[in-house]
């Protein structure tokens, strides 16, 4: 960060705009630039979830708004906007109201814990891991709301499923966290991802010694996002999508914006922990080799966001490719899979991570 | 049990997954029903009671709307009960050609469940998979018939228009078994399918007998019941109904399947003799104001969601003085009160989905 701050500082000095004008707007303004492009990250994410399903299924998707339907998912998000806000009778109008901002707001916080680039993380603590987990949890508090709230049966099922699938599939995330925090020796996303450097690029990353815990973490995050194959709390065809029923206009938007901000928010965590992050997957950067001087210095940022996005798409592309393809897991089945597989076998990956950071001599690679 | 812990649940009748528009009382003891009500009637048109005020033949085009997925039976259930009544005999190629129909309309049928079976478990894909070549069907049914789906096809003693084209069938057979080795690929090994409908909803030999269950719910129960090897237009035709003893959902669904490619065998046969009987005999049936004798009529067909049958009081007249229908899901429904009793909720759809149970042909 300090070296762009120097760069943008001598600018402003060129220009003969004052320092502190320079200190404050450092942080502001690549901030709301960044968050904005986050959003239209996450808007063009539903359109790939849509073209996709509709290629996976021998449909074109959709195709008539914009150019390949690109402006569709804004149309939608305006279409919302414009509705009318049903509240239907006997909710409770706080808690009804209140479910919502729940839902975005984590999504929100967790993609400021992500790190994008060497040089740009929003918010970087030496913990971020586990508050990234503990945020990334949140959302569960939203949908007993919503679903408490909304005075509807339906809803109250799929919250009730809900909760207890997070609470399953929470402790094996846990786990398999840990045997990644122990092979980096650190909670700092910044620092695992950096601890993945090594010259073999995609390979030398943590998901080659940690492969049982990726794919542990894999379907847990799925079962924490709802997706199918768990997608019990919104099954359309049994509960008529669940705790998010009788959420109309801008309460449902914001519902459907923070399922998708959160499915990016965790495919971008699954590669920070895992694909290795920002890293370059052939093991050193391209733009340098490109670009001489200070313009390539400075495009490397933009090439490490690059990685960083391509690898939660991949994982992202996957997620969908699982919902073309898997039907609805039962719930007693879900449960049970969880309890008597996943999380024994985390907590097997644990100690094979404690033996192998062991045998390295505390040092990966 | 205390009764305020109980949560009545009204599934349907504007519900995504009940076909249409069934209405199930459930009693929830958290996700575990505990009874289970089915309320029909949503659907009603009263189709036995506008045949006693029309004609036979002004009643032939509404009776493909008792099952609008199978519609072909309907007519054929009609005028196989009106020609007994007037005793016609029918020219082979017509006997062909309605065989062929109803096997295609089988086949759209069965496919159709396929999708929607997959689509109530919550998997998307397979549903337009199946559409994909049940396209095909339909269109085929609109190129002989002129309609996608209410196709009025049969009529008395013949057929509406001769078959003049079966190109477009021996391309879909062709594809056929490619497609149901794609289905399986995608349904049968799928883990998570089959841990959902392996020894789900057993339906045991007894209380299918006893609950009037007929049709690949039936043979799935390994019972041997085709009402196609005896009837007459079937007769020639070399095929094994399909009977499995799985008695769950899971063999409910396999016996579809496997029924896909029995159907095929049978149009495959019956199109080589569509090449040996060239002429079109229509029975002479005056198609106005013809009377039917005094007397009972009853006739019936394997359909695919069961048994279908018809049976005509006739006092004669230009009109039935009594028609009623007998369908196969309207058993199915009403099994629905055992069946789900002591299952959870997500279970209970992919039963009630297991049973193919259509709403037009329950409410009639």
């Amino acid at each position: 960060m300090n070296y762009l701050y120097f760069l943008y500082i001598e600018f402003l000095a060129k220009h003969n705009i004052p320092q502190i004008f320079g200190d404050i707007t450092f942080y502001v303004i690549p901030i709301t630039i960044i968050f904005i492009a986050l959003l239209v990250v996450v808007l063009l994410l539903v359109l790939f979830e849509r073209k996709l399903l509709g290629w996976f299924t021998q449909r074109k998707g959709p195709n008539r708004v914009g150019l390949w339907g690109l402006l569709q998912t804004v149309a939608d998000a305006f279409k919302l906007l414009c509705k009318e806000n049903i509240t239907p009778h006997g909710v409770d109008k706080f808690l009804f109201n209140l479910a919502p901002l729940i839902m975005f707001t984590p999504a929100l916080v967790v993609l400021s814990l992500i790190p994008y680039s060497s040089e740009f993380t929003f918010a970087n603590f030496g913990t971020n891991a586990l508050i990234y987990v503990i945020f990334a949890g949140f959302p569960i508090l939203s949908i007993l709301i919503g679903g408490w709230s909304s005075n509807n049966k339906y809803s109250l099922l799929g919250s009730m499923r809900n909760i207890s699938q997070v609470l399953a599939y929470e402790l094996p995330i846990a786990f398999s966290l840990l045997g990644v925090i122990t092979l980096a020796s650190s909670m700092n996303l910044k620092e695992i991802t950096l601890m993945q450097t090594s010259s073999l690029g995609i390979f030398g990353c943590f998901w080659v010694p940690c492969f049982i815990g990726f794919l542990i973490m894999f379907i847990s995050t799925l079962a924490e996002l709802n997706r199918c194959p768990f997608d019990l709390p919104e099954a359309e065809s049994e509960l008529i999508c669940g705790y998010n029923t009788e959420y109309s206009g801008i309460r449902f938007a914001l519902f459907y914006f923070g399922e998708y901000t959160l499915l990016f928010a965790n495919a971008l965590f699954l590669s920070v922990l895992f694909l290795g992050g920002y890293l370059s997957p052939f093991g050193r950067y391209i733009t340098p080799l490109l670009f001489q001087g200070e313009f390539g210095n400075i495009l490397i940022y933009f090439e490490q966001a690059f990685w960083l996005i391509l690898k939660s798409f991949f994982i992202i592309f996957i997620v969908i490719w699982i919902r073309a393809v898997f039907p609805r897991m039962a719930a007693f089945d879900l449960l049970k899979f969880s309890w008597s597989v996943l999380l024994p076998v985390s907590i097997f990956n644990l100690f094979l991570m404690v033996i192998l950071k062991f045998l390295m001599g505390g040092a990966y690679v | 049990m205390n009764e305020a812990s109980l949560l009545k649940l009204n599934l349907g009748p504007q519900h995504p997954s009940t076909h249409g528009v069934l209405r199930l009382i459930l009693e929830l003891d958290g996700e575990k029903i505990l009874s289970c009500k089915p309320d029909v009637g949503y659907l009603h048109r009263g189709m036995e009671k506008m045949a006693e005020k029309l004609s036979y033949i002004q009643y032939l085009p509404l009776v493909d709307r008792i099952d609008y997925l199978a519609g072909f039976f309907y007519s054929e259930l009609l005028c196989r009960t009106v020609e007994n009544a007037l005793e016609i005999e029918l020219s082979e190629r017509v006997k062909i050609i309605r065989t062929i129909m109803l096997e295609l309309n089988r086949i759209a049928s069965h496919l159709l469940w396929i999708g929607a079976f997959l689509m109530d478990l919550g998997a998307v894909s397979p549903f337009f998979y199946t559409f994909r070549e049940r396209e095909i069907i339909l269109k085929y049914f609109e190129k002989i018939t002129g309609q996608r789906m209410m196709n009025n096809y049969f009529v008395f003693g013949g057929v509406r228009r001769d078959l003049f084209d079966t190109k477009d069938i021996e391309e879909f057979l062709s594809i056929l078994p490619s497609k149901i080795k794609d289905y399986e690929k995608i349904i049968d090994r799928n883990p998570i399918f089959i841990q959902r409908t392996k020894n789900k909803g057993i339906l045991d030999p007894e209380t299918a007998i006893n609950g009037g269950i007929t049709g690949v719910n039936l043979r799935a129960s390994g019972i041997n019941f085709d009402l196609r090897k005896t009837d007459y237009l079937y007769k020639d035709y070399d095929f094994t109904p399909i009977v499995l003893d799985g008695k769950d959902a899971y063999s409910r669904y396999r016996a579809r399947v496997l029924e896909l490619s029995e159907s095929s065998k049978i149009i495959k046969q019956a199109l080589e003799k569509l090449k040996q009987n060239t002429e079109l005999r229509q029975a002479p049936v005056k198609p106005i104001g013809f009377k039917l004798p005094e007397g009972e009529y009853y006739s019936q067909i394997e359909a695919p969601r069961g048994l279908a049958s018809c049976y005509i009081k006739s006092t004669r007249e230009e009109k039935p003085y009594r028609l009623k229908w007998r369908t196969g899901s309207y058993y199915s429904v009403n099994l629905l009160r055992k069946i789900l009793k002591g299952t959870y909720l997500n279970d209970a759809i992919a039963i009630a989905g297991s049973l193919d149970i259509i709403l037009p042909e329950v409410d009639k």
